[in-house]
């Protein structure tokens, strides 16, 4: 604890906010990054032909293998970087620049489900619904979006409600069950999710319902109408459209919501300890309901940006492997706004690397092991202290007290 | 303040009635009357017991499809009364009455898919068992380790492990034997990683669970990718078990074939269930492990040793799953394919919660899914007008149903999920 | 057989919960451990027994070193102990519960219960205890579970018997024969190491005492040592618990209950047909022995739980179907007897904790957004106000010790504008310090013109406070004392004799 006299000199409590910081979750997330991206190359070497070849000579020269090795690693890696943030190799400036947009295209979805998902975590619940959400959601904004006719503007604003009204109602269910049984809501949302996954075929594959016009007995719909489209904010040569707006103001909402109101505040701590809030007179049931009504809607912009961005009839993956993702862009950004905003930033850089990664043989795949370890590293703050020799987590508050009094200096006069 | 609440104490008050279970069975009743019944199809339908070259033959069975939605209706209706009345008595109901009332509600989904066609009664019960395996032994691994308090979300990982060793050891080695214990292995080392981050680092359960999941699912994709999908001859190939049929067993009429025409992986689950039934409810280790999920502080003061109780049946359990994760490659397709446990893995978590973190309850949820699986594939076949997709729905919804409707009634280990900490 | 602790010391970080602690315990000898809450008592015996690893010391049993690796070794090695919570398993027969960890076996490891059962019966017997073998634990009384965990350890074969708190459940009647049977064991020659801050028990039971303050050992005394001095002796200062209370000509009613019936999580009335009122300016208590119902009474009255008969009236206002936030806003102050599970958010800052049940409305509150400024202003004028031994208004709660969170949860309550205060057992597991602060603040409160509620186990802290007094037995109250009335009297009542 801080005893330190107030006269303590400043060198003292740099260092202390410096052990702060080391010891803290942003620190920590970036190292996992980092140790996520080695454990990756390693995986890329050992799956590369020349260097698997180059071994079986090792002894006689080494410095083959050791160049195939890390040719391998540059290669793929720089792979990814022209896929997702500049393509050095391009003919022109527009085409160069095309992987950043692609990158925050697809971090889009990641962004906001990865909100809804942190604002359930912070609540105590774990929503591993947002996949089924998505679904319920998209299913909702395809049928305003191809099955109403209204004009531009209009019609893409009924559909995105539609869609967030959905996408709410169905995380909603998730929080009423729980409250009202007592059921575990992890079961509840993998139920869900197959439950959602089964009426929005049965809807694309009916031709009185959502079925493509003209289309065969495979489930697909029609793409949404020109109305509904979510804009696209660079022009015809890029395909970033307005989701990625929706995400960004998303962030600024949530970070609002948890951190500055009493709502947040209350979903705070019924997520810490929902006997002390229940004593302290919040309706418990009531805000499960409402915190995974708030969790779907942040995942119903998830699934606007898969049903309204599409330029082409959906089929019912279109969730992809979103749903999970968020689990863990939630769990890297440790449920934060700023961490989610980050986290799914990076998610979507591999998603949009995967082409380029393709291209030179290397299969796009690597960036679900880069994934899986980082997220495996974060879950574990223990396991990464040990390999970095990391200081345990500071009671201190220096940091604290010193970000207190930068944002709140408005507040206190 | 921890002081076990004695009821003795207290007069007692009446117990609230509870309609649950005879509303559910009763809305699932009324709609086989009606559904498949009164507005059911009149062909008829042939339950074809035996096949053609059994021993002993069973005649087929040829009756109106409406003849058998009115009668089983009228059975579910009775079912259901006899609930409301033990309902309005206070009286709990026996587990096994639902078991019975969903073998019969079967039997009518089935005449009604089959209207006008056959019911080839011993392949669907045949395959529905081989497709429960996996989520079967899934489960069994999960009740190990949460009755030792751990919850276990890496089920789904741990069978697409045990499914991608099963293959691709097989094949390499050319030996199913050693491809089967390589699934265990490999997925007994998942446990581990499980029950060391859960038990010695205190995270969060459910979290490790799920990042082991993604893990698996990316190791897997991006080697399936990157390396069997371009050498699926050489690493992909294992083949499977051969069906072994057991002697005499094999001949019993309906069920032998079954049962007892099967391959290594399905009798090996026919082993495991019961013998986890035998070694959790009437062993030394059996009483230790639920001390140590129920109530770990007390367990540790009369000596038992928490940390490496829950380690070793985490650890087992996994070995369990792996065998499941073997069941779908080697002991069914015979080849690795992206992904491809598609989810079993979830569907075992739910398992363990409908049958109540107990093996034969468990075991026969399973088997509910097993049904589900092949009855989607053979509707298709006999009446390819059914959305397919709504009796894909219907277990998903038995056990949402289940979970939020009886979940009350059924208490998981007191201390499952929670980590013990050591003062 | 014969236990002794040489320099026994255990840290908890920077924290010394026993500093070089010497004990000799002779053969069939009763020997208590005397020492207020936080003292370390538990710390010791848990080291005892094997559960903590000791820093430093040893542990002798008939002068043989003893290397405990957990509590295994120490009960092959004659240690028994009956911890404090039990240690049960709820779900278990009492066979199942007393043979765990030392299991009758047949081939293959499977369990013998018929031995199991005849363990039972046979120091059920001895002793005259009164036990089923296949009886549920959890459908025990408290009692009888006690005597589970004794049987637990007589079947051990315990040569040495370790009671922590035996008595905070038990009525004195049942407190009484417990002291029988301590006194059974003791000549049967079981060494008895008696835990306990009760100084009557004590003298009552001990044939010697050790007093434990602060982590270490501050003297031996003699059971017929004065109370007062073995008080000081245990505190550290002379300690006056007598409460100055003022005369206050009593208000209007201010809290009235009538037939309030609560039904239990298992369809039981655990709280059956109780009526009371309490006026302004009177603090009434409701004493009983623990898990008789006072729990549920608490929670009734603040809106926890939903009564299924009688009615709850604050003044004029009916409260009995009113949610726990309406009950708030009606002016009633709720001091939970479990701070750490109902009364903080131990992940919160104390700021944070500070506005737990007033995040709806100003000062807290600015619209839906938290009115930071004034929440750290008023936040630092409570922690001084109260007297919160914290870092800060931003340290986490959880890393307060017992006084202080007690006192942030009492300084949040009585900084409202009150109508009625509700305290159960407001000053459990706190040290003497802070029962003082905190019994100052309850009684200011009654002198202040309001109704006081007070439940508490502790007959010492009813006696002490109580203007009138309630006694709870098995859900219902079997009569309402004046504030002076007799232990002996007020024993019987705990006992379920209504006199």
């Amino acid at each position: 604890m801080t005893t330190t006299p107030k006269a303590a000199n400043a060198d003292a409590r740099w260092s202390i906010a410096a052990k702060e910081i080391v010891s803290g979750g942003a620190f920590r997330a970036f190292l996992s990054v980092l140790l996520g991206f080695v454990v990756g190359a390693l995986f890329m070497v050992g799956s590369n032909e020349e260097f698997l070849k180059a071994l079986s000579y090792f002894t006689a020269r080494p410095t083959d293998a050791l160049a195939a090795g890390w040719g391998a690693i540059a290669d793929g890696y720089a792979a990814l970087f022209r896929g997702s943030i500049y393509n050095y190799n391009a003919d022109n400036l527009v085409a160069a620049l095309r992987p950043i947009t692609e990158t925050l295209r697809f971090a889009a979805p990641l962004i906001a489900a990865g909100l809804g998902v942190a604002l359930a975590f912070r609540v105590g619940l774990f929503n591993i619904g947002a996949s089924g959400q998505i679904l319920f959601g998209a299913l909702a904004a395809t049928a305003v979006s191809t099955r109403v006719e209204l004009p531009w503007g209009i019609h893409l604003v009924v559909a995105a409600v539609t869609a967030i009204i959905a996408s709410a109602a169905y995380g909603a269910l998730v929080g009423f069950l729980k409250a009202r049984t007592g059921a575990h809501e992890v079961i509840v949302t993998i139920m869900l999710n197959y439950i959602a996954a089964g009426l929005l075929t049965f809807a694309f594959r009916q031709e009185s319902l959502l079925r493509e016009t003209g289309g065969g007995g495979t489930p697909k719909s029609d793409a949404p109408a020109e109305t509904a489209q979510l804009p696209l904010l660079l022009g015809d040569s890029y395909m970033l459209h307005a989701g990625i707006v929706l995400a960004l103001v998303a962030v600024v909402i949530y970070w609002w919501l948890m951190e500055r109101s009493t709502i947040g505040y209350r979903f705070r701590m019924v997520g810490h300890n929902a006997d002390a809030a229940r004593t302290a007179g919040i309706n418990v049931e009531l805000t499960f309901v409402a915190a995974m009504a708030v969790s779907g809607a942040f995942v119903g912009l998830a699934a606007i940006n898969q049903a309204l961005g599409a330029r082409a009839g959906l089929t019912p993956d279109i969730d992809g492997s979103i749903g999970f993702d968020a689990i863990t862009v939630a769990l890297l950004g440790s449920s934060t706004a700023p961490g989610v905003l980050l986290a799914g930033l990076l998610f979507g850089a591999f998603k949009a690397g995967a082409p380029s990664m393709q291209v030179i043989g290397l299969s796009p795949e690597v960036t679900g092991v880069v994934q899986g370890f980082i997220v495996l590293f974060i879950a574990a703050p223990p396991l990464i202290r040990a390999i970095f020799r990391l200081p345990a987590p500071q009671k201190t508050t220096v940091v604290a007290d010193w970000w207190a009094r930068l944002t709140r200096k408005k507040a206190a006069k | 303040m921890s002081t076990v609440a004695a009821s003795t104490q207290f007069q007692s008050a009446e117990a609230p009635r509870t309609f649950k279970s005879t509303i559910v069975m009763g809305v699932f009743a009324l709609v086989v009357f009606v559904a498949f019944g009164v507005f059911g199809k009149p062909e008829d339908v042939t339950f074809q017991w035996s096949k053609p070259d059994d021993v002993i033959h069973i005649p087929d069975f040829v009756v109106g499809s409406s003849l058998v939605g009115l009668a089983i209706g009228a059975i579910l209706i009775l079912i259901a009364a006899i609930v409301a009345v033990n309902a309005s008595r206070r009286r709990r109901n026996p587990q096994w009455i639902s078991l019975i009332f969903g073998f019969f509600a079967i039997i009518a989904l089935l005449a009604w898919l089959a209207a006008g066609n056959a019911v080839p009664f011993a392949f669907i019960l045949g395959n529905a068992i081989v497709l429960a395996v996996p989520i079967a032994l899934g489960a069994m691994g999960g009740i190990m380790s949460e009755r030792v308090g751990v919850v276990n979300i890496a089920i789904e990982g741990q069978l697409l492990t045990g499914a991608f060793l099963a293959a691709v050891v097989g094949s390499l080695t050319d030996s199913l034997l050693l491809g089967l214990v390589a699934a265990m292995v490999g997925a007994a080392l998942l446990s581990m990683v499980l029950a060391a981050f859960a038990i010695k680092y205190l995270v969060d359960q459910i979290i490790v669970g799920v990042v082991l999941n993604v893990l698996v699912l990316g190791i897997t994709n991006f080697l399936y990718s990157q390396w069997l999908a371009n050498d699926g001859e050489r690493s992909n190939f294992p083949g499977t078990f051969d069906i072994t049929p057991i002697p005499l067993l094999s001949d019993i009429p309906i069920i032998g074939p079954a049962l007892f025409e099967n391959r290594l992986t399905t009798y090996l689950a026919f082993i495991i269930i019961p013998v986890l039934w035998f070694f959790l409810f009437k062993t030394k280790l059996g009483l230790r492990a639920r001390a140590v999920g129920e109530h770990p502080l007390a367990a540790d003061t009369v000596g038992i040793n928490v940390a490496r109780t829950r380690f070793w049946w985490v650890t087992l359990g996994g070995v369990v799953a792996g065998l499941g994760g073997a069941a779908l490659t080697i002991g069914s397709v015979g080849a690795f394919g992206r992904g491809m446990s598609g989810g079993q893995g979830f569907i075992a978590l739910a398992v363990v919660i409908l049958g109540r973190w107990h093996p034969f309850y468990a075991a026969a949820a399973a088997l509910l899914f097993g049904f589900s699986i092949i009855l989607r594939v053979w509707a298709n076949q006999v009446s390819p007008g059914i959305p397919t997709d709504f009796i894909t729905m219907v277990p998903y919804l038995v056990t949402l149903i289940a979970v939020v409707g009886f979940v009350g009634r059924v208490r998981a280990p007191a201390a499952d999920g929670q980590p013990y900490i050591k003062g | 057989m014969k236990l002794e602790l040489r320099g026994i010391t255990k840290r908890f970080g920077t924290l010394v919960a026993n500093d070089n602690i010497n004990l000799v315990v002779k053969p069939g000898e009763i020997h208590s451990l005397l020492g207020e809450n936080g003292a370390g008592k538990s710390t010791l015996m848990n080291v005892l027994y094997g559960l903590y690893a000791a820093d430093g010391g040893e542990i002798l049993l008939d002068d043989v070193v003893q290397n405990f690796k957990g509590p295994g070794d120490a009960m092959a090695a004659g240690i028994g102990m009956v911890h404090q919570h039990f240690m049960l398993i709820p779900v278990f027969t009492v066979a199942e519960n007393v043979v765990l960890g030392n299991e009758p076996t047949s081939a293959l490891g499977v369990l013998n219960l018929d031995e199991a059962r005849k363990r039972v019966r046979e120091i059920s017997d001895r002793f005259g205890f009164d036990i089923d073998p296949d009886a549920l634990v959890e459908d025990l009384p408290v009692g009888s579970q006690q005597r589970v965990e004794i049987i637990k350890a007589l079947a051990r074969n315990a040569k040495v018997l370790v009671l922590d708190e035996p008595t905070a459940v038990l009525t004195p009647q049942e407190t009484d024969e417990l002291m029988g049977i301590m006194r059974d064991l003791a000549k049967a020659g079981t060494s008895i190491v008696f835990i306990t801050h009760k100084l009557r028990e004590v003298q009552a039971v001990a044939d010697r005492i050790t007093v434990i303050r602060l982590g270490a050992v501050v003297g031996e005394a003699k059971p017929t040592d004065s109370a007062g001095s073995l008080a000081t002796l245990m505190v550290g200062r002379e300690v006056d618990l007598n409460v100055h209370k003022n005369k206050v000509s009593l208000g209007s009613s201010g809290l009235r209950v009538s037939g309030l019936t609560v039904v239990g999580d298992r369809h039981t009335k655990v709280v059956d047909d109780v009526s009371f009122d309490v006026r302004g300016g009177e603090i009434l208590a409701i004493a009983g022995v623990q898990g008789n119902g006072q729990t549920e009474l608490a929670e009734a009255l603040v809106g926890l739980r939903t009564p299924s008969a009688g009615s709850i009236h604050l003044g004029e206002l009916d409260i009995t179907h009113s949610s726990v936030r309406e009950v708030i806003d009606a002016g009633v102050g709720y001091i939970p007897e479990d701070r750490k599970k109902d009364g903080l958010v131990g992940d919160f800052t104390v700021a944070e904790n500070f506005m737990l049940n007033k995040s709806y409305a100003p000062p807290f509150a600015k619209g839906i957004s938290i009115d930071f400024a004034n929440r750290d202003r008023l936040s630092d004028e409570l922690i001084s106000d109260f007297d919160v031994r914290t870092p800060g208004r931003e340290t986490l709660a959880k890393q307060l010790s017992g006084g202080n969170q007690q006192k942030v949860v009492v300084a949040r309550e009585l900084s409202r504008d009150l109508n009625l205060l509700i305290a159960s057992q407001p000053t459990r597991g706190v040290d003497v310090g802070s029962i003082e602060f905190i019994h100052e603040q309850i009684v200011a409160t009654r002198d202040a013109g309001k109704p006081v509620v007070i439940i508490s186990t502790e007959l010492d802290e009813v006696t002490a406070l109580a203007d009138r007094i309630a006694v709870m037995y098995r859900g219902r109250i079997i009569g309402i004392v004046d504030g002076k009335e007799s232990r002996e009297k007020l024993g019987k009542m705990m006992a379920g004799v209504a006199v």
